[in-house]
């Protein structure tokens, strides 16, 4: 099983540089894909000021690893990057990063969106938004459940559950 | 035993973790959120809607049917929005 690399930091994270960490001396690796999750100026067409990311320590580290063994034993990962910062961010800047390698590319865009997903709904990170002086906390979508859930009958990849 | 909060969970209790002693009828997860929410006006506000609290025992999500005997560490929290 390909080693996986999983940071939690108030930090931003620079995604070349990651990138270049994930592949660097290899030649079996044919496709690596990049998510970013990025902060947004606006929540439901109102300007923000910041998000305050709140987490859960060593539970969110274990929830992450257990999402990325089930994704090392649905697809054939040579590789897997997954960085979520916590703390006070500002719109523009990075929140997490997925990073999925594969020597072929389905299997590197299949991981990178169930890991997604997965950090969505089950690793414990909760989003205050600081706007216009109040703060409140970000209310769970129901569409990341059902984008998690898709996830889950059939077992097997995803261009075989569609 | 450790209970741990978080999000406005954690801001209605008004703390981020304390130890209690649980009576021996508190047996699930699920007993546990209604016996917290007696303990007073801030838990009763904070479980006043025990199907949207989420879980964990030991690190690891469970459900309000989970006993929670062994447990070393419980977490309360709203659903997640990380990502």
């Amino acid at each position: 099983m390909a080693a996986a690399t999983i940071r939690l930091q108030r930090e931003p994270f620079d995604t070349a540089a990651e990138t270049a960490a994930l592949t660097s001396g290899r030649t079996d690796i044919g496709a690596v894909v990049a998510f970013t999750g990025i902060c947004r100026g606006s929540e439901d067409g109102a300007p923000i000021a910041a998000l305050t990311l709140e987490h859960y320590p060593g539970m969110a580290e274990a929830e992450i690893a257990r999402h990325v063994e089930e994704a090392q034993s649905r697809w054939a990962l040579l590789g897997v990057t997954v960085i979520h910062r916590y703390g006070r961010i500002e719109p523009g800047e990075p929140i997490v990063l997925v990073l999925t390698a594969s020597s072929h590319r389905q299997d590197a865009f299949a991981a990178a969106e169930f890991l997604m997903d997965f950090l969505k709904t089950r690793a414990p990170f909760w989003k205050q938004v600081d706007a216009a002086g109040a703060t409140t906390w970000v209310e769970a979508k129901q569409s990341d459940d059902s984008a998690a859930e898709r996830w889950q009958n059939p077992p097997g990849r995803r261009d075989a559950a569609e | 035993m450790k209970l741990l909060y978080f999000a406005w969970v954690r801001e209605r209790v008004g703390k981020p973790q304390e130890d209690v002693e649980l009576p021996a009828s508190v047996a699930t997860v699920g007993d546990l959120m209604a016996w917290l929410a007696k303990r007073g006006d801030e838990y009763a506000h904070a479980f006043e809607n025990p199907k949207i609290i989420r879980a964990a025992i030991d690190r690891a999500h469970v459900r309000p049917e989970t006993a929670i005997a062994g447990a070393r560490e419980i977490a309360f929290f709203p659903p997640m929005t990380g990502g």
